[in-house]
């Protein structure tokens, strides 16, 4: 569904991204793991086209989008939730869903707000509220079910559980299941190995830019030095 | 609306505004008399100038909204010049008168004064359009996404929305705005050309109060501040143009983002540190110590024309050094230079008027008020970046430039200040030259050594990551303070010495125009070359020169020299030559 290969970014003359190239197939949970500053959000945001790929490509169901602007990559199929949530705080919940509202492709059932609402419950009793007085956990919930009103077929989801309470840690990881459930495509970054082991089928580890370890999530958690040299502080 | 979408600061607004007001004089003029051929020529005008605004948003802005603010001022500056001659050549220069409102010529009695009904009518449109606009923004599609990309408009294009149809859409429907604007003052005042900059000046007022991007805000700025200018003229009636910038003094202090505005989420744009700045390049060096020498070694030879000539592009070099000192290495946007080149000139002559005082006093004055100047407002314009910070800068200027054209007992108002002559051994134009020429030498090279020095590392210290510049002990907001003030400092020189030069002072050495020529002639050579602002000076002077005696539409060619150097060559002409090197 995914196919990125050879990826190269930069923010202005620092290199960041050395060339990254991983595979995400349909219906799979794929966690991008690293530390702080390996490169993960970074791989989404050329992924999304919100920086410009220097080099590589990236295949998205088979089409090459590496250098088209973000909007029109959204409109192919891929979602997009930012690690800093990025609500519309003066909009209402609503009005925030309104924003990522984009037509179902042919064949797919269209997401609504009753049914993301279906998904993240405390949202429905919310719909009114400005977006920028939730809670954190609301904020993530929405900030997801506004990226899902896009009727994407793959997101790209940015450490969802980052500062939030175990027991929504628990929640969120539901949800992520649901989506995959419902056939959803989803690529993880997390620093948190608990959340990402709950859902994820397949990890990638990335560290400098560079993925340096590749595998199911059984066998990166039998593998105690890959997560010593790589995860783990 | 469109500065909250797009983030462009849109001088051309004014022109806009200009343009909906000629051209409902000739539809309304032309069309039959009553109600449709005024108001369809009224509304007609309007939705022109919308096509016009689409235009500009297509052919120039769409590519520069990455561009650093200060580009995207000069561009929209550079429409202005363009439009200014346009409508010159149009309509001509003399004020045109536009009939009155069909069933709106009477009065009427309010609280026992008579008062016209189209005024009446006007207070309404106010509060009729916001109600309008509001609904638009909240009840539609269209709105929402607006409100949205207002706070983030990456992440709204990340939603997958094409940025490019709403800004396109929010640009026609500010621009058709500010059309109706102008169009509705034909009842009331004659068109001329100087409507555009004029309303310009308090319309970025009124934003800033309000808050950049907030409708509601710049509704209530409007209010407040045309009342204060309403009552202003019965208590303080020579400070009636000072009056709207203070008040954006005082609230931008108060709250920095204006009345009801926020901070712009500039946080998740990514930001892109300045590559460090480069000493001048072996052969660039060489070029300069040629270009001494010349300046120099042949002025004895010259004429009085090319003398005066190259006496004020010494001043230039001088004038564009010390922005560049604010700018480059401070990574501040001033929009209000001229100020204290102005305050140097009335620091001199004024000296020279109330007091006889001689020149080298009144050379000792220019600094001191330029300097102080800049001390006092550079307190307020060092707290902000950005385009606040331009804003606020500019709003000082046109503070400095209202008290010089208000205060006629003492500045002589739009006559100026005449017989600013320089002392009898420096009045040979070959001696007052040399003595430019060292002066400004002098002081550029000064500014040169600060910008090595520990002062100026920590200064770009503080540009490029003011955190961790205040997390090793570096006290950003003082060093930012010192280097506004040594700018302000090196301006008053030069604007002294080309007091002296023209013998001379007025308001316009503080206007707009004069404080983009400085930042013409910075971004010319180039904002992060160290030699940029000297080439830029040379450059600039030279090719205003060339315009001015060329064309009698220099405004044009200006303008087009503008868009020309803003699509093609941001790097500045030092810039490109070390690209090439
Ligand atoms: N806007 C930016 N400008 C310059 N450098 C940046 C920018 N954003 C990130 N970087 C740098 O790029 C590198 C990778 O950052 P990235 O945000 O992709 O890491 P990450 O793996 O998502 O880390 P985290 O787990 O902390 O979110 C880091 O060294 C970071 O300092
Ligand atoms: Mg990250």
């Amino acid at each position: 569904m995914l196919e990125v290969s050879g990826l190269h970014a930069h923010y202005g003359r620092a290199h960041i991204l050395h060339g990254v190239s991983f595979l995400a197939r349909e219906g799979e949970v794929v966690a991008l793991l690293g530390r702080n500053g390996a490169g993960k959000s970074t791989t989404m945001k050329a992924v999304m086209g919100l920086v410009r790929p220097s080099a590589g490509s990236v295949r998205f169901q088979g089409e090459e989008v590496a250098g088209r602007e973000p909007f029109s990559i959204a409109r192919r199929g891929l979602g997009y939730v930012p690690e800093e949530r990025r609500i519309f705080s003066e909009l209402t919940v609503a009005e925030n869903l309104e924003v990522g509202r984009r037509p179902a492709p042919d064949g797919m059932a269209s997401w609504t707000p009753a049914r993301v609402a279906a998904l993240f419950p405390s949202l429905g009793a919310m719909m009114a509220r400005p977006g920028g007085r939730m809670s954190g956990g609301e904020q993530q919930m929405l900030t997801i079910a506004r990226t899902l009103m896009g009727n994407p077929r793959l997101i790209l989801l940015d450490e969802p559980s980052e500062g939030l309470a175990p027991v929504i840690v628990e929640r969120m990881a539901e949800a992520v299941l649901q989506l995959k459930r419902e056939g959803l495509t989803v690529l993880l970054s997390e620093q948190n190995l608990h959340f990402a082991r709950l859902v994820s089928d397949r990890a990638l580890v990335l560290e400098k830019g560079v993925i340096r370890w590749e595998g199911t999530m059984e066998a990166l958690m039998a593998d105690e030095a890959v997560r010593a040299a790589y995860l783990t502080v | 609306m469109i500065f909250g979408v797009t983030r462009i600061v849109n001088f051309a607004h004014g022109s806009f505004y200009m343009l909906g007001a000629y051209l409902a004089w000739t539809l309304v003029t032309n069309l039959p008399r009553g109600h449709l051929g005024f108001w369809g020529g009224v509304l007609a005008a309007a939705l022109i100038v919308g096509v016009l605004g689409v235009l500009i948003e297509v052919l120039l802005l769409r590519r520069i909204y990455k561009a650093p603010e200060l580009f995207q001022l000069l561009a929209t500056f550079g429409v202005v010049l363009i439009v200014q001659d346009l409508a010159l050549l149009t309509w001509g220069p003399q004020d045109l008168l536009g009939p009155r409102a069909p069933g709106l010529r009477g009065a009427t009695e309010v609280l026992g004064v008579r008062f016209p009904l189209y005024e009446l009518f006007l207070i309404a449109v106010g509060p009729v359009m916001l109600g309008l606009l509001w609904l638009l923004f909240h009840r539609t599609r269209w709105g929402t996404l607006v409100r949205a990309a207002t706070a983030d408009r990456e992440m709204v294009g990340a939603l997958g929305v094409n940025q490019r149809m709403l800004f396109t859409t929010v640009f026609f429907l500010g621009s058709v705005l500010a059309g109706l604007g102008g169009a509705l003052q034909l009842p009331r005042e004659s068109v001329n050309l100087q409507m555009d900059l004029a309303i310009i000046a308090e319309a970025f007022v009124v934003v800033v109060v309000g808050g950049l991007g907030s409708l509601p805000g710049a509704f209530l700025a409007a209010l407040l501040i045309g009342q204060m200018q309403a009552f202003g003229i019965l208590i303080f009636p020579k400070i009636t143009l000072v009056l709207a910038f203070l008040v954006m003094a005082v609230v931008l202090v108060v709250r920095p983002h204006g009345l009801l505005g926020r901070a712009p989420s500039s946080a998740h744009a990514a930001q892109v540190v300045e590559p460090p700045l480069e000493a001048t390049p072996g052969w660039g060096r060489i070029l300069l110590l040629a270009l001494l020498a010349l300046a120099i070694l042949v002025p004895p030879f010259l004429g009085d024309f090319a003398l005066i000539v190259f006496t004020e592009i010494a001043i230039m070099v001088l004038f564009a050094a010390s922005l560049h000192f604010i700018m480059g290495p401070g990574g501040m946007a001033s929009f209000g230079h001229a100020a204290y080149f102005g305050l140097g000139a009335y620091g001199a002559g004024l000296l020279v008027k109330h007091l006889a005082a001689p020149m080298e006093v009144g050379l000792l004055a220019a600094p001191f008020a330029a300097g102080l100047a800049g001390f006092v407002f550079g307190w307020f314009c060092v707290r902000l970046s950005g385009v606040y910070a331009a804003m606020l800068t500019l709003a000082f200027a046109q503070i400095a430039w209202s008290a010089a054209f208000q205060w006629v007992e003492i500045t002589g108002g739009d006559n100026g200040i005449l017989g600013v002559w320089p002392s009898a051994w420096a009045q040979p134009k070959l001696v007052f030259y040399y003595l430019s020429l060292v002066l400004c030498v002098a002081a550029t090279l000064l500014l040169r050594r600060a910008i090595f020095a520990p002062f100026g590392y920590a200064l770009r210290a503080g540009r490029d990551s003011p955190l961790r510049a205040e997390a090793i002990g570096m006290d950003g907001f003082h060093i930012r303070w010192a280097a506004f003030t040594l700018a302000a400092v090196a301006a008053g020189i030069a604007g002294g010495l080309f007091a002296y030069s023209k013998g001379s002072v007025f308001p316009t050495y503080m206007a707009i125009p004069r404080s983009v020529d400085a930042l013409l002639m910075v971004l010319l050579g180039g904002v992060q070359t160290i030699s940029g602002p000297i080439v830029g000076a040379l450059a600039y002077t030279w090719i205003h020169e060339q315009l001015m005696r060329l064309f009698e539409l220099w405004r044009l060619f200006l303008g087009a020299v503008i868009l020309l150097l803003v699509l093609f060559f941001p790097q500045g002409l030092a810039g490109v030559a070390r690209r090439r090197a």
